[in-house]
């Protein structure tokens, strides 16, 4: 599961010193604060309070005092914050250039054409190479959606209408995971996103094989079911890049069997969960804008075997 | 003064102001309409069997249509997957957003084939000589219900209660829900293309 705590890119360490700034600080007050309060408590009333000159002299060094201090931690905190936030933007010179659309519920990717491979568009999964300044251009076709991939970087809404930009920067690979973290409907919920980061090798030859159209079948089930893909309405709403299907409404499945997860990160890619989805995914993502379209047993196995040969 | 009877009557009476809103609230949430989103596959194979008259005007929907409760022109939920496939299956490249183009208007009142539910089915499902084209292989039976339905609600002269989703962008119509169709009715068929339309 994906934790602000765990940072392994360049904007979430800055976030998580600053967090742990202010909380150190914010302890360190609270238990002074306890502390008097409890000294206060314990304390015997002996002898007569203070009075006259002398109190009026201590009581207004103590206020005084008081006001300096809150005002420079106050100050230093809000300092610390501006330079955190000005650090996120990691460096001018950007390596890559992803553009993501959120949408009910689901993440188009499109990377821009780069020094690493020519452009193309995939979902709800980013490669990334390690060490490197991504630029990401954030939108959304429909509702307010948020993207956050807490162990890399703070979150950044998507708004219809407008872009925001996002710089994401991987110090280690690993695979971290991202969530939509804007409500944004029924299946809010179940709207992740992996993020892969890898070596500039591996990320060059994963960009690489991406980009290429899809892989033409030999095997004659497979290729039934690629019939049975155009025939239907699946081809109206999916691009499979080298086929007539060039549907935009719902995911690129050129190399869908390729991906971790299908269906923003509800469930694992194997032939079983294609053919499940496909089956029903009103069942299994209640709401989601893919209808169940009719097919047979037989239809079903024939694309789910093409589907999980899209590598 | 207040009297102790007085007092007790008050606090009654406050109670039960509060029990009946809290009543009322929870009765409001009771009856909302639920919401369907996964049509039994029976159904749906039921909902096929839009009959269509001879000459391709009018009919009979199945009869599971009217006791699931006409669901494609009643419910919120289904205008607004309607109006999401109108966007998603380019109807605007020749419909516009309803006034019309290369394609006839919804919204002037007048109907080529008809203003049944029937008749908009099937110009969607097995499209019209004139240069509608077939969405049968493109859209399932349950979708083009719900692309009905919302046809249907742009072209209505009655205002009412559900209403799809609202516009992000600039209003060029009524929202669907206030009837755009009788408001911007015309005297005579808008004569933009004379040669489409029932041919004899
Ligand atoms: C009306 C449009 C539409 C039709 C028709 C349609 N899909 Fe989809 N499909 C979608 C949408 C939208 C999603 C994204 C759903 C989500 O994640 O919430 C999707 C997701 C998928 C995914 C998961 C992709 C991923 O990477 O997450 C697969 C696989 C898939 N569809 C296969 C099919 C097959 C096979 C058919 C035909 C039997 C089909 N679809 C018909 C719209 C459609
Ligand atoms: C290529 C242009 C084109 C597209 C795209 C198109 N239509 Fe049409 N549509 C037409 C034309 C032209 C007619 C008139 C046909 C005739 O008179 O035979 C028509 C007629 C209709 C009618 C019958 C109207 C009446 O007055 O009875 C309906 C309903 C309709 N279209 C709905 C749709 C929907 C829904 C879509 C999107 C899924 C759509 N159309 C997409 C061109 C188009
Ligand atoms: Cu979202």
């Amino acid at each position: 599961m994906q934790s602000a705590w765990d940072a392994q890119g360049h904007s979430a360490e800055v976030l998580k010193h600053l967090m742990l700034g202010i909380i150190g600080v914010c302890t360190l007050i609270w238990l002074l604060v306890v502390l008097m309060l409890f000294a206060a408590l314990v304390k015997r009333r002996g002898q007569a309070p203070l009075q006259g000159e002398h109190a009026e002299r201590k009581t207004r060094l103590v206020v005084y005092l008081s006001v300096a201090v809150t005002t420079i931690i106050v100050a230093g905190l809000t300092l610390a914050s501006f330079f955190a936030t000005r650090d996120l933007v990691v460096g001018r010179d950007m390596d890559l250039t992803v553009r993501i659309k959120g949408q009910q519920w689901w993440w188009q990717v499109t990377y821009e054409g780069s020094s690493f491979g020519p452009r193309f568009q995939t979902a709800n999964e980013l490669h990334i190479p390690v060490g490197r300044n991504v630029r990401l251009e954030l939108e959304s076709i429909d509702v307010i959606h948020s993207f956050w991939v807490p162990s890399l970087a703070g979150k950044q809404d998507m708004i219809p209408g407008r872009m925001n930009v996002l710089t994401l920067r991987a110090e280690r690979p690993g695979v971290y995971r991202g969530q939509c973290a804007e409500f944004c409907g029924l299946q809010h919920s179940h709207m992740a996103l992996m993020v892969v980061a890898q070596d500039d090798d591996q990320y060059r030859r994963w960009a690489q094989a991406q980009a290429l159209d899809a892989a033409v079948p030999d095997d004659t089930e497979v290729q039934a079911g690629r019939a049975v893909f155009m025939r239907k309405p699946c081809a109206a709403c999916h691009t499979v890049r080298g086929t007539e299907a060039q549907g935009s409404s719902g995911p690129d499945l050129t190399h869908v069997g390729g991906r971790r997860t299908i269906a923003a990160g509800l469930l694992e890619t194997t032939r079983g969960s294609l053919a499940a989805w496909t089956a029903d995914p009103q069942t299994l993502k209640p709401g989601t804008n893919m209808p169940i379209v009719p097919l047979t047993s037989e239809e079903l196995q024939q694309v789910s075997a093409y589907m999980e040969t899209l590598k | 003064m207040v009297g102790p009877v007085q007092r007790s009557v008050r606090l009654i009476s406050a109670y039960a102001a509060c029990a009946a809103a809290i009543g009322l609230a929870a009765g409001i949430g009771w009856m909302r309409e639920p919401r369907q989103y996964r049509t039994d596959p029976a159904v749906s194979h039921d909902l096929e069997n839009f009959r269509l008259m001879k000459n391709g005007i009018g009919g009979a929907p199945p009869d599971v249509y009217f006791a699931l409760g006409k669901p494609y022109e009643t419910t919120a939920y289904d205008l607004s997957q309607g109006k999401r496939l109108y966007s998603w299956f380019g109807c605007a490249a020749c419909h516009g957003t309803g006034e019309g183009g290369k394609g006839p208007s919804f919204i002037d009142g007048w109907w080529l084939y008809g203003p049944s539910m029937v008749s908009i089915v099937a110009s969607i499902r097995d499209g019209r000589p004139h240069g509608m084209p077939a969405f049968r292989d493109r859209m399932t039976t349950d979708e083009i219900g719900q692309l009905a339905g919302y046809i249907k609600a742009l072209g209505a002269y009655a205002a009412t209660n559900s209403a799809p989703s609202r516009n992000d962008d600039k209003h060029s119509r009524p929202a669907e829900n206030r009837a755009p169709a009788a408001a911007l009715f015309e005297q005579g068929p808008v004569p933009m293309h004379p040669d489409q339309g029932p041919s004899p």
